[in-house]
């Protein structure tokens, strides 16, 4: 599937204008604060807010005539609106019934997506008897269980506490990979979730596209004022190991890894611009700081209160960094672009999650993905 | 003895309120309890078997079924539609109510200028049709499902709005029609309401008097239900029209407690 929307809509003051495109199997995450429009441009998408100037196309099929239930959309908010009079197996099995498969037939598809979300001892509860986590991975099989070809995500991770938001993210990405050609679109305000499920990434502000491209590339070199405010992490990417995260070039960063990160497997570290601290070369760094490496100043670049410095690009982590200090230290340190500096980052500063590997087809056993011609 | 909680809430209500609290259950309480004193037991038995007593209890129940029924087949679509209207949904409600807080008299009045003889539609349906409605069982049908409609109309009205539309936005993006969200959705999620809606329409249906003796008339065994034979018989016979009330009584309690818990609850989804 090939993913090409065109969303016009207006409601009072504000006004909505996005194009969006994805190509087929990839995962597009929408990032913008409360207000941008994502919500809009969701529903849009789904077909429960209709506007004469939208068009959303998939594959050359235009889709912004039919009414939702004829769109092949599926859709996961931030909370599951369990149908709390039907059970959880029931629940999964109600978009194959809606679709004209036979009782039995839709409660084994259920049965199929509940133990690929690894819920299937659930199947017999009531949605009020689940917690957050299960109720949102219920939720999910719910939404794959009619076979979407479209796969709207809003804010899935938003609702759930901190024990619950890794697993679902885990298990998101598993899903993700495993994917046949099926578009996704990732509404989230969280850049880490759009780091850890999204290929592409677009960000919108009042109503429109004011960056979009590789979620990488956006995320830790935005080129918008605006897209860096809601993003601008530093992100360093590489492989996972004990105790932290190793660049392909064999740099060691240390750091506290994430709940659904793996051993030896992709993976990104990521620390905001204000906890890198930065020093002159061959000054005495205090304490004994993990993570301690040189680097030259490239720009300097003032950034609301701060001054934001980034580095040049080199070799090891410490190339291209983004570093927030205040006007003062930058006096201090005499800094102009050329200086050579140690920059420093404290170990609990530095998150290390899982990386989205494009392309990769990995994780649970789904059930197929059947043309579902149901008799 | 086994003890559930060792809590209790900490909020009370002002100890003003439970002066006029008292006297208000005192005004329920009071003339049900008077009525009762004035029951003659050791005729009771023999008041209410008496023909006219049967046929008027039989009347009320049956005519009651069918209005309620009616009540549900044309109140539910009636509120969801409403509870989805865009534009007049102010003055659709106005007029939905509108026999609620209209006297029942009037009611039956409006009733008959529709489809008595000189009502242009009844006299529509006699040239027609040969249909006369007004004094038939049909009319006390008619008045009982016009006064009852608006209780059920506005229980599942409120549910409907309370509720939201967020689970049939769900099963529209899992691929349900608007019938199949309908009947699988919306409906199974109105169930609590339409329950006390049902409860509420039967009882006003059981205890209607106004709108059917001036659409209906009083004719035993064919219009004239429980409420009408006590009115009838209140001036000849004192005993016989306590007694038939406390008949009514025992089958309005009779309809709240096989209603569960949901009235005594509160009409809430």
């Amino acid at each position: 599937m090939t993913l090409h929307a065109v969303v016009r809509a207006v409601r009072g003051q504000f006004e909505l204008s996005v194009e969006l495109s994805a190509e087929p199997g990839h995962v597009v995450a929408v990032l913008g604060h409360n207000g941008a429009g994502k919500s809009t441009l969701l529903d849009c998408l789904a077909g429960l807010l209709h506007s004469p100037e939208t068009s959303v196309r998939l594959d050359g099929r235009e889709l912004s005539l039919l009414p939702p239930y004829r769109r092949r959309v599926g859709v996961l908010r931030q909370r599951p609106l369990l149908f709390p009079h039907l059970n959880v197996r029931d629940n999964v099995a109600f978009g194959p019934r809606a679709a004209g498969a036979r009782r039995r037939q839709a409660r084994e598809l259920a049965d199929r997506w509940l133990a690929a979300v690894d819920a299937a001892e659930l199947a017999d509860r009531r949605p009020a008897q689940l917690s957050g986590g299960q109720a949102q991975r219920v939720a999910l099989a719910r939404a794959l269980a009619t076979d979407p070809e479209l796969l709207l995500l809003d804010e899935p991770l938003a609702a759930l506490d901190v024990d619950a938001a890794p697993a679902m993210r885990g298990l998101l990405r598993d899903v993700l990979r495993t994917n046949t050609g099926r578009v996704t679109v990732l509404v989230t305000h969280d850049p880490l979730d759009a780091l850890a499920l999204a290929d592409t990434a677009v960000v919108l502000a009042n109503g429109r596209v004011v960056e979009h491209g590789p979620t990488q590339r956006v995320l830790s070199a935005p080129r918008t004022p605006f897209a860096a405010r809601l993003a601008g992490l530093n992100l360093v990417a590489g492989e996972a190991v004990e105790g932290g995260l190793r660049t392909a070039d064999g740099a060691l960063l240390h750091g506290l890894h994430a709940a659904d990160t793996e051993q030896n497997s992709p993976a990104v570290a990521v620390f905001a611009p204000s906890a890198v601290s930065v020093y002159p070369r061959d000054g005495r760094v205090p304490g004994s700081p993990r993570n301690t490496a040189d680097a030259v100043v490239a720009a300097l670049e003032p950034h609301g209160p701060v001054i934001r410095l980034r580095t040049q690009a080199a070799a090891g982590w410490a190339g291209g960094l983004a570093a927030d200090l205040t006007p003062a230290a930058v006096a201090d340190l005499a800094l102009e672009p050329g200086t050579p500096v140690t920059v420093v980052v404290k170990a609990t500063a530095v998150d290390v999650h899982p990386a989205w590997p494009s392309g990769l087809a990995r994780g649970p056993e789904l059930p197929e993905r059947s043309g579902q011609a149901y008799s | 003895m086994t003890r559930d909680s060792t809590l209790r809430s900490g909020l009370r209500s002002p100890r003003l309120l439970w002066v006029p609290a008292v006297v208000g259950l005192a005004l329920i309480v009071l003339p049900v309890a008077g009525l009762l004193l004035r029951v003659d037991f050791a005729r009771l038995p023999a008041l209410l078997t008496s023909p006219a007593s049967l046929d008027a209890l039989e009347l009320s129940l049956v005519t009651a079924a069918i209005s309620t029924l009616l009540c549900v087949l044309l109140g539910v679509p009636l509120a969801v539609v409403l509870a989805r209207v865009r534009r007049g949904a102010r003055v659709l409600r106005a007029i939905v109510v509108l026999p609620l807080v209209m006297p029942p008299v009037v009611g039956g009045l409006a009733l008959l200028y529709l489809l008595g003889r000189n009502g242009f539609a009844g006299y529509l349906l006699d040239v027609v049709a040969g249909v006369r409605v007004p004094f038939t069982t049909a009319a006390v049908v008619l008045a009982q499902t016009f006064v009852a409609m608006p209780f059920l109309v506005i229980s599942l009205d409120g549910a409907i709005r309370a509720g939201g539309d967020q689970y049939e936005r769900v099963a529209a993006t899992l691929g349900a029609s608007p019938w199949v969200v309908f009947t699988r959705v919306t409906l199974p999620l109105l169930l609590p309401a339409l329950g006390s809606g049902v409860v509420l329409s039967f009882a006003r249906a059981l205890g209607e008097f106004g709108a059917t003796i001036t659409f209906a008339g009083s004719l035993q065994a064919v219009t004239r239900t429980l409420p009408l034979e006590v009115y009838a018989r209140a001036e000849a016979d004192v005993d016989s029209a306590v007694a038939l009330s406390l008949l009514l009584i025992v089958v309005a309690i009779v309809v709240i407690m096989a209603s569960g818990r949901r009235m005594t609850d509160g009409v809430r989804p």
